[in-house]
């Protein structure tokens, strides 16, 4: 298992070397406006705009540039992200702070969200599966169809319209200065946001969880349990269950860990100042190192999500054993 | 006259699918008492495996239409609510089957498995369990049992992975052992040994064994009554000697006829195999289903469907033809290749 | 040693019948690796391990044995499927040891192979037309406009209906399908047919009409086979000479009926034992060598002799030192053991003679 960590750890610092490389290339290559004249504002001289350039050091040759931001990839403190060359050409604060300073509230829309995909999905799933065929199943499915197909952002408005608007069931989104997420979180302003990003899922886990399920059910150990007598229940949980959610735990840790890196749509629309968020502008922006800084972030987790999730798999699963 | 141990009476499974009724076992009566190893032989598609899948009740009316009567110790099974089938079922009769690999849970330890039988049907502790299945396991032959009570079956040999499921199904004193295609995903020399081990455990136990198999050679070797299904139905049921010795269908004689023989002089003798394919089980041919394929059928064969009679004591047969002709068919075309 | 030993029974002195398969020496190791980023080559998996084996043309050479002994990968280095790690294989007087590329391709024509599954060695997004057409499409050895008549005809002389054509794998019955597999390896007219396990996934019934249509085909189109089986009975009624391998050797080879009446080696003896027999009076009379344990791993093979951990027999410390060749026993007959099973050591026999 030693063995296979460190190799697996290399790996991450290899993926995070790729990623931040081609979003590099994209930028080099895109048209866009010159930073430097964007980050000097209104006193456009031509020696402001050349200090701009020099500060940023988008003078030096692009291996050189590109080198500078890979001293950023390592993940160790101080040199993660570090702040000369992680700065926002566009609001001049370190990306490393801002990230840090939104990421409480991408992780209560995360976790939050995420609680209840579970708490709806994985039952609705079960009942699919030992039911099928039965009205509860056609029904289940048919909202599976639907939370599946339905856009994040066209769903996320029909809330806002339906349950802000007209209902006023829900506070309005978006957290005003000087509320902490806590007592937004208690103000209920994450409840639509937690609801419109986990229906998607809720969705998916349910589809997931019913092919699971029935393909499990139909093994022979299913038979070998029934045979010596047990419970349908006791079957269907301790035996079928227990092999079906396997793939859905690691599907689980790999969607969470994306969501960390920042949920863009939903944090969007509904104006939560999350991580999504900050990327969503730096890109429209063209705010280089953010983008760059928010693209290895979420890299980071990702990677690093699979891994748990790959060595959670080894203690799930006793039949896989890593070297 | 002791009371037979297991008595089915005219059973009838059918399975409604898109296609049509399939008639899966159609209408089959015997009787298997205590302390006899009973040897059910057929080919995929014969109903062997449903029909003991029926008297397990893993197959229920909730898949299937059932009729008739499954009599064991008394109890008609095939009346008893779920809860008290279940009782029955893993404690009175226990079945093993044929692939020991997919047949015990990858995430489980073998120990565990063994002791959540034995504490599904009494009330001990899980130390007590534990105990006795890893008793279960020496018992059954496997060296080292508290550490191989540990592992998991992927840890385990495919031998002993058998062994592992024997000792589960007989780990609450069963008094009678299903054996669903024991041996047929094994290696030869390993199918020796589980099938011995089945015999000295069935004296040990005091348990009465059903093997289900394709096997004709497994049947001869440790079975005393012996079944032959074809199409749902038995179409001749008798005493070791009388199958091998004295059959009376042409499907056992076709049976007999098409395996090949350890003891035959030539190699490249030609073998008799039965012509044509196994029939539908949802268009089940008229009168006697086997008469499209029966080198010896004539009128009656196609209209009436022949009744299981005895010719003598327990050995009977499903056939129009006259008892004379049976004997003398089965001289000419079987016992010559010996 | 060997020349003298395969030489079959009863046929021209082996001078004049050059053999179609030659195999000296044959290994066939799968290495085991382990490491963090550069592979470390730590043990292999000995599938084949050191084999010799003449096939003469014409004739069916069965190969037996169970899990682990090697036999489907024998067969597959002989197909040239696999490169043999060391050894040398001859076929028709050439040397195919190393034959790469075009001219492996064109070595097809003339050695084919039926695989064990019938549901899946067949492609199920193929007609079956398709598939039994293939050979001649890939080797143009039929113009296009005759490939269906040819494939008919294929299909005629298998037992299969010439109408269905253009049906597909799934609609078919597993004999049907293992006939469909058959034809294809058909279609070249190849020398050699290796045959994989053809009949272990059929049923009885069928498996009967599968072999016949073999020995009817070898008889028509003089074809040799290699065949494998784990049934011993299958193996010895289609076979002229039975070879049984155990942990990737030969371990004993004779012609069926020798080795069913005086085994010379105890594994041999042991799998006669195992063998169910349909016939409970032979049964009763066969005397039972059952082996300890289960089939070992080829990936540490024992020392010596392989067999000695499991051998009733063995005596040591000659079978744990020293590993024993094949040695002539009877007419025709070979066994690697030093310390070999008497005669009719398994099944008594009331017949006079012993057949040679």
């Amino acid at each position: 298992m030693g063995r296979y960590l460190i190799r697996r750890a290399l790996f991450l610092v290899l993926v995070l070397f790729i990623v931040s490389l081609v979003t590099f290339l994209i930028f080099v290559k895109l048209p866009a406006a010159d930073p430097a004249r964007r980050a000097v504002g209104r006193a456009t001289t031509p020696e402001n705009v050349e200090n701009a350039r020099r500060a940023f050091g988008l003078d030096k040759p692009i291996y050189v540039q590109y080198a500078r931001f890979a001293k950023g990839l390592i993940p160790w403190p101080g040199l993660f992200l570090n702040e000369d060359v992680y700065y926002s050409y566009s609001n001049f604060v370190p990306v490393k702070e801002e990230i840090f300073r939104r990421l409480p509230v991408t992780v209560a829309l995360a976790v939050g969200a995420s609680i209840i995909w579970v708490l709806i999905g994985i039952p609705i799933g079960i009942v699919s599966a030992v039911r099928r065929r039965s009205i509860a199943d056609r029904a289940a499915m048919v909202f599976a169809l639907f939370g599946v197909s339905a856009p994040v952002f066209w769903l996320a408005y029909l809330f806002l319209y339906l349950f802000w608007f007209k209902l006023d069931w829900a506070p309005s989104s978006g957290i005003p200065i000087g509320v902490s997420v806590l007592e937004a979180v208690a103000q209920g302003r994450f409840i639509m946001p937690w609801l419109v990003l986990a229906l998607a899922f809720a969705a998916f886990y349910a589809r997931m969880v019913r092919g699971n399920l029935i393909e499990t059910m139909g093994e022979d150990y299913i038979r070998t349990a029934r045979a010596k007598g047990l419970s349908e229940r006791r079957v269907i949980y301790r035996h079928g269950l227990r092999a079906a959610l396997t793939p859905v735990v690691t599907m689980f840790g790999l969607d969470l860990a994306g969501l960390l890196g920042g949920v863009f749509i939903t944090e969007t629309v509904f104006n939560l100042p999350g991580i999504g968020q900050y990327a969503v502008r730096s890109i429209f922006l063209n705010d280089f190192p953010s983008v760059m800084g928010v693209t290895i972030f979420g890299a980071f987790f990702i990677a690093l999500g699979t891994l748990l999730v790959d060595v959670a798999y080894a203690f799930l699963d006793p039949r896989v054993r890593y070297t | 006259m002791a009371e037979p141990l297991l008595e089915v009476r005219d059973l009838r499974v059918h399975f409604p699918t898109d296609d049509g009724l399939v008639k899966a076992v159609d209408g089959i009566s015997f009787t298997l008492a205590a302390g006899e190893t009973l040897g059910v032989v057929g080919e995929s598609g014969s109903g062997k495996s449903v029909s003991f899948l029926t008297v397990m009740g893993l197959i229920t009316k909730n898949q299937a239409r059932i009729q008739g009567e499954i009599v064991f110790q008394g109890q008609d099974l095939l009346k008893l609510p779920p809860e008290e089938m279940r009782n029955v079922r893993g404690a009175k009769i226990s079945m093993i089957f044929q692939d020991p690999m997919t047949s015990l849970h990858p995430y489980y330890k073998v120990g565990t498995q063994i002791a959540e039988a034995i504490r599904t049907h009494q009330k001990v502790s899980k130390r007590e369990a534990r105990e006795q299945a890893v008793e279960m396991l020496r018992r059954v032959g496997i060296p080292r049992p508290d550490e191989r009570a540990d592992q998991y079956p992927h840890e385990f040999s495919g031998g002993m992975r058998q062994r592992a499921m024997i000792a589960m199904a007989l780990s609450l004193n069963p008094d009678l052992l299903i054996a669903d295609e024991p041996t047929t995903a094994l290696d030869v020399t390993v199918q020796a040994q589980i099938l011995d081990l089945i015999d000295r455990l069935k004296q040990e136990f005091n348990a009465s064994v059903v093997i289900i198999t394709h096997d004709l050679g497994v049947v001869a070797e440790h079975c005393d009554h012996i079944q032959v299904m074809y199409a749902g139905k038995i179409v001749e049921a008798g005493g070791r000697r009388d199958i091998y010795y004295g059959a009376h269908h042409p499907y056992t004689w076709g049976l007999l006829s098409s395996i090949p023989r350890l003891a035959e002089e030539e190699a490249h003798e030609r073998l008799n195999p039965i012509r044509g394919l196994p029939p539908s089980l949802i268009f089940v041919p008229p009168g006697c289903a086997f008469h499209p394929r029966c080198p010896h059928a004539f009128d009656r064969c196609r209209t009436e469907v022949p009744a299981l009679l005895p010719a003598n004591g327990h050995h009977a047969s499903a056939c129009h033809l006259a008892l004379e002709d049976k004997e003398r068919i089965f001289q000419e075309t079987v016992m010559v290749r010996r | 040693m060997s020349v003298q030993v395969n030489e079959r029974p009863d046929e021209a002195p082996v001078e004049e019948r050059r053999p179609l398969v030659r195999i000296r020496g044959v290994r066939k190791l799968f290495p085991i690796t382990r490491g963090i980023i550069f592979q470390k080559h730590i043990g292999d998996v000995h599938a084949v391990d050191g084999v010799d084996l003449d096939i003469y043309p014409g004739e069916t050479v069965g190969l037996v044995g169970e899990t682990g002994c090697g036999k489907s990968t024998l067969a597959r280095v002989v197909m040239r499927l696999y490169d043999a790690t060391e050894g040398t294989i001859e076929f028709d007087g050439r040397d195919i040891t190393d034959l790469k590329g075009r001219e492996l391709r064109l070595l097809r024509r003339d050695m084919q192979m039926i695989f064990q599954d019938p549901f899946a060695s067949l492609n199920p997004r193929k007609t079956i037309g398709s598939i039994i057409g293939e050979p001649f499409r890939l080797h143009h050895t039929v113009p296009r406009n005759r490939i269906k008549a040819e494939v008919q005809q294929l299909m005629e002389l298998v037992g299969l209906n010439p109408e269905h054509y253009n049906r597909y794998p799934h609609e078919f019955s597993g004999g049907q399908r293992q006939r469909i597999g058959v034809a294809r390896s058909l279609a070249l007219r190849p020398k050699l047919i290796v045959c994989d396990e053809p009949v272990s996934a059929l049923d009885v019934s069928i498996q009967a009409q599968i072999l016949n249509l073999l020995e009817d085909l070898q008889e028509e189109f003089n074809l040799t086979y290699l065949f494998i089986a784990h049934d011993l009975a299958v193996v010895k009624h289609v076979s002229d000479r039975v070879a049984v391998m155990y942990l990737g050797k030969i371990v004993e080879m004779a012609a069926g009926a020798t080795l069913y009446r005086n085994p010379k080696h105890p594994y041999t003896g042991a799998l006669l034992s195992a063998v169910p027999i349909a016939d409970p009076d032979l049964a009763a009379q066969k005397k039972r060598i059952i082996l300890e344990g289960d089939v070992p791993s080829p990936i540490d093979p024992p020392s010596g002799c392989r067999f000695h951990p499991r051998c009733p027999n063995a005596q040591f410390p000659k079978c744990r030192d020293e590993e024993p060749f094949l040695e002539p026993h009877h007419p025709g007959q070979v066994a690697a053991c030093h310390f070999p099973l008497e005669d009719r050591a398994v099944i008594e026999t009331t017949d006079a003679e012993p057949v040679h």
